[in-house]
């Protein structure tokens, strides 16, 4: 009679799965990747041409930015229907007159979701990566470390907008609205947010905005938190990315970047669960 | 608003054994009513029929019953228990249910439709073939998409998943709209077989001409208030519609003399027609038969006179 408490997402996360195969969702995603992946790291590379920086330093910095663009983007469209396509359809009422919760529901779309996105990246950037090993680049251990990290954020970085994508569908009652609002964080959080801050910055001449005032500006976007992440990671990568001088004077680690992310994705997810649970379909 | 509920059967089994009981319910949309105090339950082994026009409350009922949406006042029992409650989850494995706006998962082929939802419902899906069979969905049907399918056969699909697992309650949420004569025949076949085995049936439609003979009892519903809930043959005796009786070979005025003050009598085309009360059919027929007549047929008040009827004094009041 009861069934673990995990089956019910696992099962629903499987058909999400599927669904993305079918419809060539995932296909058209990790092509997308894979192909802008490739572009950058063989145009970047060109400049360098053999100076003392690792080939794959110079990788990680441009598929960051790669990153901070494409998966936000990704992420929100793959999630902003989510909830509120599946009630406008009418398969959100037969889904929850079966015995799922409506948590368990969120969680599996999660799941899913994050999985399908984790599969474009990891061969999209991973291509980028075999093909640097093809053409007998420098790749030292320690650009490795920052490969990886690169792709684990990039993960970390689209579940923090799937979830964001799932709050704003589980708020709203119309498609068009959600995706609409959709597109609007994606801009606030990629585009204004650092033009705006940069702006306080240079009107402000440090005289209030404070390095600590700083740290908690950065935490309050994801995309910074990725950023930092990436280009302070590792000394060589800060060094070639220009960050050098920020990395010292911000004083957040990768753990607590991390973290960031982490409740970035947790605290939407959360609320998402909660709105749908007293929603009325 | 002042509804006087017809409730002609009340000597049914008592609400503590009924499947669903709805007590004293109202559902309130914004500023908008949708359920305005209903009562209602519905009993083990029966097949009950939720009539009404659209906007009458019919799938908000439904969606009560099954805890999609939570009353603003009074309690729904499902099985029970609260179906929106704490035990939801366990409740729904015993339920069934075929939405109004049925749809799938386009992508999903009608078979990977059936056993996700089997899954989920933690049913085992070697019975899933045999449940195609039974609603009539051959096995080349079953390996194509659903997004390929007919309204009939995601209709077919839709019934085979609500019976998934041996459900004690169905709830059928129009379930006959835009189907085929042939299909409708299996649907209520199935119906049958369910109410035998002692399922509780919930049928929302406003195709009433269907419904007759087919369900033990009829809830009326008109904006959100129960106009009616009895057996078909309650609701003709409570509404004392007139039966209509036809006779031909015998002049309109050898009618009339025969009758006297049991009947109206007019004549329509080569026909004659007599109205008369329902108590009266018997004493007119008798009368008639003592006429030359070359044929006689009676029609009963059909459901749609019915309902008719009943919300014309719903309006009258």
């Amino acid at each position: 009679m009861s069934i673990p408490l995990m089956t019910i997402p696992l099962i629903l996360a499987g058909k999400e799965i599927r669904d993305g195969l079918r419809n060539r969702w995932v296909v058209a995603a990790t092509l997308l990747m894979a192909t802008l992946a490739l572009s950058l790291t063989f145009l970047g590379s060109v400049p360098t041409g053999t100076v003392g920086v690792g080939a794959l330093d110079v990788v990680v910095v441009s598929l960051s930015s790669l990153t901070i663009f494409l998966v936000p983007l990704i992420a929100l469209l793959l999630s902003f229907d989510a909830i509120v396509g599946e009630v406008d359809r009418g398969t959100m009422s037969l889904l929850l007159s079966y015995p799922v919760s409506r948590g368990q529901v969120v969680l599996g779309k999660f799941l899913g979701h994050l999985a399908s996105l984790a599969f474009a990246t990891l061969v999209g950037y991973g291509a980028a990566g075999a093909a640097l090993v093809a053409t007998g680049a420098d790749t030292g251990p320690e650009g490795w470390r920052a490969f990886a990290g690169l792709i684990g954020s990039s993960i970390l970085l689209g579940a923090v907008f799937i979830a964001l994508g799932y709050l704003v569908s589980a708020l709203v009652r119309d498609r068009g609205a959600a995706g609409g609002i959709a597109i609007g964080l994606w801009l606030v959080f990629v585009l204004v947010f650092d033009m705006a801050l940069l702006g306080v910055l240079v009107a402000d001449q440090g005289k209030t905005v404070t390095v600590g005032l700083l740290n908690w500006l950065i935490l309050a976007n994801p995309a910074d938190a990725f950023r930092l992440f990436n280009l302070t990671g590792t000394a060589q990568v800060s060094q070639f990315a220009g960050m050098a001088g920020i990395a010292g004077q911000i004083h957040l680690g990768p753990v607590t970047l991390l973290a960031v992310l982490a409740g970035w994705t947790a605290l939407p997810l959360g609320a998402a669960a909660l709105i749908f649970s007293r929603r009325q379909i | 608003m002042s509804a006087h509920p017809v409730n002609a059967s009340p000597t049914s089994a008592s609400p503590t054994s009924a499947s669903v009981v709805i007590d004293q319910v109202t559902k309130i949309y914004g500023a908008r009513a949708a359920l305005t105090e209903v009562s209602l339950h519905l009993d083990p082994g029966q097949c009950v029929a939720l009539v009404g026009h659209n906007g009458a409350g019919k799938s908000t009922l439904i969606k009560l019953m099954l805890g999609l949406i939570r009353p603003t006042h009074g309690q729904v029992r499902l099985l029970g228990e609260d179906p929106a409650g704490a035990h939801a989850a366990r409740l729904r494995r015993a339920v069934g249910y075929l939405p109004e706006n049925l749809a799938f998962h386009p992508s999903l082929t009608g078979r990977e439709t059936l056993d996700f939802y089997a899954r989920l419902k933690g049913v085992a899906r070697a019975g899933n073939t045999d449940l195609l069979a039974r609603v009539g969905l051959e096995a080349e049907a079953a390996r194509r998409r659903v997004g390929t399918y007919s309204k009939g056969m995601r209709q077919r699909l839709g019934l085979a998943q609500a019976l998934l697992g041996q459900p004690k309650v169905l709830f059928l949420d129009e379930p006959t709209t835009g189907l085929d004569p042939a299909l409708r025949q299996v649907f209520y076949e199935i119906v049958q077989e369910l109410r035998t085995a002692g399922v509780t049936v919930l049928l929302s439609s406003h195709a009433l001409t269907e419904l007759e003979g087919r369900t033990d009892r009829i809830i009326v519903m008109n904006r959100g208030v129960k106009i009616a809930d009895g057996t078909l043959a309650n609701l003709r005796h409570l509404a004392d519609l007139p039966v209509r009786i036809q006779a031909t070979g015998a002049p309109a005025g050898a009618v009339a003399d025969a009758l006297g003050t049991l009947g109206q009598v007019s004549t329509n085309g080569h026909a004659v027609e007599c109205l008369c009360a329902g108590g009266d059919k018997v004493a007119v027929l008798r009368r008639l038969t003592g006429l030359p007549l070359a044929d006689i047929s009676v029609v009963e008040p059909s459901l749609d006179e019915l309902y008719a009827h009943f919300l014309r004094r719903e309006q009258a009041t």
